[in-house]
């Protein structure tokens, strides 16, 4: 298979999925509307306290936006195929299921960057909140390469949906759920029960805020974001190759037993 | 070489109970023939051409399409391969353009190649171009189904697997599909492995029909042979004949 069969294949999903944001986009505006006000909502909890407390809570509600929308994108990318019925067609075409996964990540980082923006620009308008001293660029470098390791993340969840139709969907919420409690999205992982801190320490979302919040709020500089940055690309290293491992023997099982099909 | 050989293909699925979905079905499909498969709902059609569609893995035996085994040498057959299923699955909320310029990247097509392509088999088949553009859902059922074909067919593939392509459509749109599959046929030499529930439409376009029933291949022959072989004036009696069950029950079924 050369390159322009595997750009073809990738862009077939990025194409597809923009394409069913546009016939559904009032739902859209409707999605982004509620983020937009739920990030605002978050940001004046802490309006008394100070606008560095508001820039710290919405930066919470904006990186797990952009890390939920990746996530979701990507473990769910299996069950909504299974809900249009073209599951069957997307799984026999003559593409590696590299391709077909990449495809659905680019879309997912494509459509997670432009919706975070947009939230990132009205919440600082909103404000009044001044990011003179922020680190943008170590700021974007930290979105990216936090990216990698929720593209992991969502590999692994996305198994779920291809064993078990509607389970495997419930399975996947629930797996995001207990992201957003230990990764300290509002709140700092140390206020967390003991018992759970361990958890914290093994999510990438955790160093992805810290350091978000020190390159927005402080300037923090990329040299001092450098071991975040190699901690997150390490994750993602480890957590991507997993994510199409474990993918590749889901699919060898959904074949085997037959639930790759439309009804599971 | 044959484009399809099945030797002892075996698959049982285990549910709430043990269900053999295929008992050790052996067959070959020569090149550019139509090779046909009826019988009731449940008999097994669809769980052989999943098989050969490369999307599940038998319990026992083998299938090759064009050499190739399709269990070991799954990339290389689903290059060969394209399928028509009873239901158009497609993506509803966007057009038939947009479904089918995602299915052509799939298969390495430019979306030009794609556009040219599936307009030439759509106006063979009588699809209004005009709607061509509008979310399929707002389209009919047997435009959907042509949609599906347009899909099957633009990829040129050396098997088509058509799993009931005409159940459900209405007449008029059953007409243009069948005359679609003979012309290109005739015109095209694709090899194809045709289930249906319609025995005038296995006569009409197969070249050689296989009675499944419970996952067994009761009888296999030409249409004129089994008609002849079991002096029959139709295959809806042969398969009474050969199952002692009506074929009216079974369409009842489906």
């Amino acid at each position: 298979m050369n390159l322009k069969t595997h750009a073809y294949g990738s862009i077939a999903f990025v194409e597809r999925n923009f394409a069913l944001i546009k016939r559904y986009f009032g739902w859209e505006l409707v999605f982004l509307s509620y983020n937009i006000v739920n990030a605002l909502a978050i940001g004046l909890i802490g309006a008394r306290m100070g606008k560095e407390m508001v820039l710290y809570l919405v930066v919470g509600a904006m990186v797990w936006g952009f890390l939920s929308i990746l996530f979701h994108e990507i473990s769910e990318s299996i069950a909504w195929e299974r809900w249009e019925g073209t599951i069957e067609y997307t799984f026999m075409a003559p593409i590696s299921r590299f391709t077909h996964l990449i495809g659905n990540c680019l879309h997912a980082v494509l459509y997670g960057v432009i919706r975070s923006s947009l939230i990132l620009i009205i919440v600082v308008f909103f404000f009044g909140i001044s990011i003179r001293s922020a680190n943008l660029f170590g700021l974007f470098i930290i979105l990216v390469v936090s990216g990698l390791s929720f593209i992991g993340l969502g590999l692994v969840a996305a198994i779920l949906p291809l064993l078990s139709t509607e389970k495997g969907a419930y399975a996947t919420h629930i797996f995001e759920a207990v992201l957003l409690l230990i990764s300290g999205v509002y709140y700092e992982i140390e206020v967390l029960p003991v018992w759970i801190r361990p958890l914290s320490y093994i999510s990438p979302a955790t160093y992805t805020l810290r350091a978000m919040r020190a390159a927005l709020l402080h300037g923090t500089t990329l040299q001092q974001l450098l071991p975040t940055i190699l901690l997150l690309l390490a994750i993602g290293a480890i957590l991507i190759p997993l994510g199409m491992i474990i993918f590749r023997e889901a699919e060898y099982y959904a074949r085997k037993t037959g639930k790759l099909k439309r009804s599971g | 070489m044959e484009a399809v050989k099945c030797v002892g293909l075996s698959k049982t699925f285990v549910k709430n109970e043990k269900i053999i979905a295929l008992d050790r079905v052996s067959f070959t499909i020569r090149n550019n023939e139509v090779f046909g498969v009826v019988g009731p709902n449940g008999s097994g059609k669809s769980t052989l051409v999943r098989i050969l569609s490369t999307l599940l893995i038998p319990d026992h035996g083998h299938a090759y399409i064009f050499g190739r085994d399709v269990v070991r040498e799954y990339g290389s057959v689903r290059r060969m391969i394209n399928r028509v299923s009873v239901d158009a699955a497609f993506f509803k909320g966007i057009s038939a353009w947009e479904n089918l310029r995602y299915a052509g990247r799939l298969y390495g097509l430019d979306s030009r190649t794609t556009k040219v392509r599936t307009l030439h088999i759509l106006n063979e088949l009588g699809f209004n171009e005009r709607r061509f553009y509008e979310p399929l859902e707002n389209l009919s059922r047997g435009m959907q189904q042509k949609v599906a074909i347009a899909r099957a067919f633009f990829t040129t593939p050396m098997l088509l697997l058509l799993d009931e392509p005409t159940t459900g459509l209405d007449p008029r749109s059953k007409l243009d599909v069948q005359n679609f599959i003979r012309t290109s046929m005739a015109n095209d030499g694709f090899t194809v492995l045709l289930t249906t529930h319609d025995m005038k439409e296995a006569e009409m376009l197969c070249n050689r029909v296989a009675i499944i029933i419970d996952g067994r291949f009761i009888t296999v022959d030409e249409p004129r042979g089994l008609l002849d072989r079991y002096k029959k004036p139709s295959l809806e009696e042969v398969f009474l004949d050969v199952t002692g069950r009506e074929w009216k029950e079974v369409e009842d079924e489906s």
